[in-house]
C-alpha cells in the first residue's frame, strides 16, 4: 500500500514535469506547430541593416507575415542582403512594394515593414524588393543636422 | 634542502596521481552501475522509491525558491526597466533569465545541497556499517542494487525539478510584475512569447539541467561509495559532495553557456 502511494506520487511528479515543459513550450515560448515549407523566400538589399537579426519579424500594416532568416553582406555591392521567409498564405504582395526597416518603440527590436505598392504582379519565391529604406540611424541624423546637410 | 624540495615535488606527484586515480575509479564506478539492463521487476520499485526520495521530497524547496527568485527578478527588473520606460519587457527578462540560467543552475545547487548530501551520507553510512560488503557476500552487486537506482533517479529528477522551478519562477514574476507593480498582463506574456524560442531557450535549459543532474548525482553517489568508512570520513565526503557539485555546476554552466549562446 505504501509502495502504491509512492508510485502514484512519483507518477504525479513526472506528470508535473511534463506539464511544466508543456507550459514553457506553449505559454512562455509561444511555440506553434507550424509545418515547415509553408513559406516562400524573398530578398531585400539595404544600405544599412541596423540591428536587424535572424528571427526578427516581417510585418505588413503591423501584422506579422513572416520572419528574417539571414542577414549577410553582399560582397559586390557591399550592401546588407536580407533573406526573409514570408508565409505562403500571403501570396499577393505587389511586386513594387518597398521594404522598410523600422524600430518597435524607442528601444525595441528592429523589424521589416512591407509597404504595399500598386503593381498587379505579386512577389514570388526568390524575388527581390526593388525599393528599400534603411534603418533610421539617429546618430547619423543628428550629425547631419548639426553639420547642416539635412537628412539623408 | 634538496631532499625537502624533492619531497615537495613527490607530494605534488602523489597528489596528482591520487586525483587521476580517483577520476578513473569514478568512471569505472559509473560504468559498472549503469551498464547492463536491470531487471524491471527488481529495478522498477527501487527506482520509484529513489525518485520519491530524491525528486519529490526536493519539490518543496525548489518551488519556494523558484517563487521567490521569480518575484525578486520582477522587482529588480521593474526598477531598472522603468528607467527606460520599457517595464513591459519584464516578462521577457524574467523568462530568459530563468530558462537559460537561474532555473538549471539554482535548481542544481539546491539539488546538491538537499539531495546530493543525503545520498553521500546514506551510502557512506552503508559502507561504514558494512552493508555494502555484506551485499557482495550474498552475491548481490551493490553497484546495481544500490547505486544504479539512485543515479537514474537523480538523472530523471533534476530536469523535472528545473522545469518546475522555471514555471514557478515565471508565475512568481507575474504575481509581482502584473498583480502588484501593474505591468499590463498582455504585454507580460506577449513580450515573453516574442523573445523566447522553444529550441534555443527551453530545450537548451533542459539540456543544461540534464547535464547538471548527471554531474551532481554522479559526484554525490561516488563520494559516498568512495568515502573513508568512518564518521569523520563520511562528514568529509558529504562536504566534498556539496563543494564539488557546486563548483562543477558553475563551471559546466560557463562551458555550456559559451557553447549554446556564445556567438563564435
Amino acid at each position: 500500500m505504501v509502495q502504491r502511494t509512492t508510485e502514484i506520487i512519483v507518477g504525479l511528479f513526472i506528470l508535473a514535469g511534463g506539464a511544466a515543459l508543456l507550459f514553457l513550450a506553449l505559454q512562455v515560448s509561444g511555440l506553434t506547430f507550424r509545418s515547415a515549407g509553408d513559406t516562400y523566400t524573398v530578398y531585400a538589399y539595404f544600405n544599412d541593416a541596423g540591428g536587424l537579426a535572424p528571427r526578427s519579424r516581417v510585418s505588413m500594416a503591423g501584422v506579422e507575415v513572416g520572419q528574417i532568416r539571414e542577414v549577410a553582406l553582399d560582397h559586390e555591392t557591399f550592401q546588407a542582403r536580407v533573406v526573409m521567409d514570408i508565409a505562403a498564405a500571403i501570396d499577393s504582395i505587389p511586386a513594387d512594394s518597398s521594404a522598410i526597416i523600422r524600430t518597435s518603440g524607442l528601444l525595441g527590436e528592429q523589424y521589416i515593414d512591407i509597404s504595399p505598392g500598386a503593381d498587379m504582379e505579386s512577389l514570388a519565391d526568390g524575388d527581390t524588393f526593388y525599393e528599400t529604406q534603411s534603418a533610421l540611424n539617429i546618430e547619423r541624423m543628428i550629425s547631419n543636422f548639426a553639420s547642416g546637410q539635412g537628412g539623408d | 634542502m634538496a631532499s625537502s624540495l624533492m619531497d615537495g615535488i613527490a607530494r605534488l606527484g602523489r597528489r596528482g596521481l591520487d586525483i587521476i586515480a580517483s577520476l578513473g575509479r569514478a568512471g569505472v564506478f559509473l560504468w559498472g552501475a549503469l551498464v547492463g539492463a536491470p531487471r524491471p521487476s527488481v529495478g522498477g520499485p527501487l527506482l520509484i522509491q529513489q525518485i520519491y526520495r530524491i525528486g519529490v521530497l526536493s519539490l518543496a524547496i525548489v518551488i519556494v525558491s523558484g517563487l521567490f527568485i521569480g518575484m525578486v527578478l520582477a522587482l529588480q527588473g521593474y526598477t531598472i526597466l522603468s528607467d527606460f520606460g520599457s517595464e513591459s519587457a519584464i516578462g521577457q527578462m524574467i523568462a530568459l533569465t530563468l530558462l537559460r540560467e537561474l532555473g538549471p543552475v539554482v535548481t542544481a545547487l539546491l539539488f546538491a545541497g538537499r539531495a546530493g548530501s543525503a545520498l553521500t551520507a546514506e551510502i557512506g553510512l552503508m559502507k561504514a556499517t558494512e552493508q555494502l560488503s555484506s551485499m557482495e557476500m550474498m552475491g548481490v552487486d551493490p553497484l546495481r542494487r544500490v547505486m544504479a537506482p539512485r543515479l537514474w533517479a537523480g538523472f530523471i529528477s533534476m530536469p523535472v525539478l528545473a522545469l518546475i522551478f522555471s514555471v514557478v519562477g515565471v508565475w512568481g514574476g507575474m504575481l509581482v510584475g502584473v498583480e502588484w507593480l501593474g505591468v499590463f498582463e498582455g504585454s507580460y506574456w506577449g513580450n515573453m512569447q516574442a523573445s523566447v524560442t522553444f529550441a534555443d531557450d527551453v530545450l537548451n535549459g533542459l539540456v543544461k539541467s540534464l547535464v547538471f543532474g548527471v554531474a551532481c548525482t554522479w559526484i554525490a553517489v561516488y563520494q559516498g561509495y568512495d568515502c573513508v568508512p568512518t564518521s569523520a570520513g563520511i562528514s568529509a565526503a558529504t562536504t566534498r559532495t556539496v563543494v564539488f557539485s557546486s563548483l562543477m555546476v558553475l563551471g559546466l554552466d560557463f562551458v555550456l553557456t559559451a557553447v549554446m549562446f556564445g556567438s563564435f
